[in-house]
């Protein structure tokens, strides 16, 4: 008789993040819980984010600031995981997959301007390698000599959870002992502005206000996420600290349309079952849900149905709420900031609010936290687990299902 | 178009700068290995050289140069001829 194949368990070990709220993976979760909101003219950027007070000039001019955020949120994951200067596996044996919707949007326009103003023998050969969307995982991998797979994930704002399910597969099936995971995303110019808005994607008030009533679409943010993920045993025998676990991951596709997300909820909600079947929980074991809660009509309200098709009656019982309600939409390193708010979430036990929920939408009636923090409350005993979705334009659905870890 | 070797030394020590090594170990002497300057420096080098002085500096060209002073001879003498 054969049994199911043995999985490797994959631990996080170490988290980081650059976010609109601040650099800091703790900072980003607690400022989250205190109501603060990094968002201002309508857009999330990360406005004390200066590359020369953590880069060297030779570095910060050869990256675009997508893998300028990427590369410093990922030097915190690797500080917290303990790795002293060098990873404690095989180089060969550690990975990195790192995620961004776009790529080095900033230079790509730059040196266009140099080619229509100055020629196109003017144009940087430092274009290509500052503009391509694996930019990111190639400096980080480059700057802490991670010699394992890596590559760049693109699945717009689902990318960033893409990568950390990646970087999962890769240490269960054995290709890694450990990877640096995450996502990356800086398209603040005034032509991404110009092409969401004429999608009528974000939003003209500039508010990010995740499932109420009056929500009129996404506020644009910038910023990066990180993760350390090792192999469970290999992480106790070195005696790191385990902060979580990545317990599952589900992901399907809508094949619906270009940008809006399949209306019944279906393909998105068959993502969520299968990250929770993949941790071999159920619904009912289900402690908080980091939304995908973009701040869209159609997002939240799609959004709002795969999770009750996916949880059924447990579906008005989980507190859900929306990092997106702080600190805009990061598209690409979205899934991963907020796999890292996720990891804060179930090592304080705090859940933050949904901010700026005030007016219910009648249509949307689970509990989107609204108001204040509250605690994080585990019926079973067990180590609590979440999961945090992320949807894409594309139709990309995935979702994660995180566990603390045990106390 | 004439320049010296003293303009020149001064637009490449300035360009390399600004690349990241420190402008004080930029000498005639010092080699691009010692100051981390790669051949995707060496381009940007280039193109400013052609902007500034009107001289054409191919790959091949670059491939043989080791230290700045060797750049700097480089670019005057392309200039005058």
């Amino acid at each position: 008789m054969t049994s199911a194949p043995d999985r490797r368990r994959v631990v996080v070990t170490g988290i980081g993040a650059v976010t609109p709220l601040g650099a800091g993976a703790t900072l980003l979760h607690n400022r989250w819980a205190a109501g603060d909101v990094g968002i201002a003219d309508g857009a999330g950027r990360c406005r004390d984010f200066d590359p020369k007070d953590h880069l060297s000039v030779k570095e910060a001019r050869r990256l675009d600031r997508f893998a300028q955020l990427a590369v410093v949120a990922a030097g915190e994951a690797i500080a917290e995981a303990g790795w002293d200067g060098e990873p404690p596996y095989d180089p060969l044996r550690v990975g990195c997959v790192i995620a961004s919707g776009i790529g080095g949007q900033a230079t790509l326009e730059a040196q266009l301007d140099v080619m229509r103003e100055r020629g196109a023998k003017m144009v940087s050969p430092l274009g290509i390698p500052m503009y391509m969307p694996n930019a990111a995982a190639a400096a980080v991998a480059m700057r802490y000599a991670l010699r394992g797979q890596s590559y760049g994930v693109v699945s717009a704002c689902a990318s960033g959870a893409h990568a950390i399910g990646s970087a999962l597969r890769m240490i269960q099936y054995g290709d890694a002992d450990a990877v640096v995971c995450g996502g990356a995303e800086s398209t603040m110019t005034d032509f991404s502005f110009a092409c969401f808005n004429s999608m009528q994607a974000l939003s003209p008030t500039g508010i990010s206000r995740p499932f109420d009533l009056r929500r009129d679409g996404f506020v644009m943010g910038e910023g990066a996420g990180m993760l350390v993920l090792e192999d469970a045993e290999a992480a106790v025998a070195r005696g790191a600290t385990i902060l979580g676990e990545v317990a599952g991951y589900g992901s399907t596709t809508d094949a619906h349309h270009l940008t809006a997300p399949e209306p019944t909820g279906g393909p998105a909600s068959r993502a969520i079952e299968l990250a929770i079947r993949d941790a071999g929980a159920e619904a009912s074991q289900i402690d908080y849900i980091n939304a995908h809660g973009t701040s869209t009509p159609l997002n939240d309200a799609a959004e709002t149905r795969a999770l009750k098709l996916a949880l059924g009656a447990d579906a008005k019982r989980i507190p859900i709420s929306s990092t997106k309600s702080s600190i805009g939409h990061l598209l690409g390193a979205a899934g991963a900031v907020e796999a890292v708010a996720t990891i804060r979430t179930l090592i304080t036990g705090v859940i933050a609010p949904t901010l700026g929920y005030e007016v219910p939408d009648p249509e949307l009636d689970l509990d989107y936290v609204p108001g204040e923090a509250r605690p994080l409350i585990t019926g079973n005993g067990h180590p609590p687990l979440a999961i945090s979705n992320s949807f894409a334009f594309g139709g990309h659905n995935v979702s994660l299902a995180l566990r603390g870890a045990p106390r | 178009m004439s320049v010296t070797s003293e303009q020149v030394e001064t637009r490449v020590v300035e360009t390399l700068a600004s690349f990241g090594p420190d402008a004080s170990q930029i000498r005639r002497t010092a080699t691009f290995e010692e100051l981390d300057i790669d051949s995707l420096d060496l381009v940007e080098l280039a193109q400013v050289v052609e902007d500034e002085y009107g001289v054409v500096l191919k790959g091949e060209d670059m491939k043989e140069l080791k230290t700045v002073g060797d750049a700097i001879d480089l670019i005057v003498e392309r200039a005058d001829s």
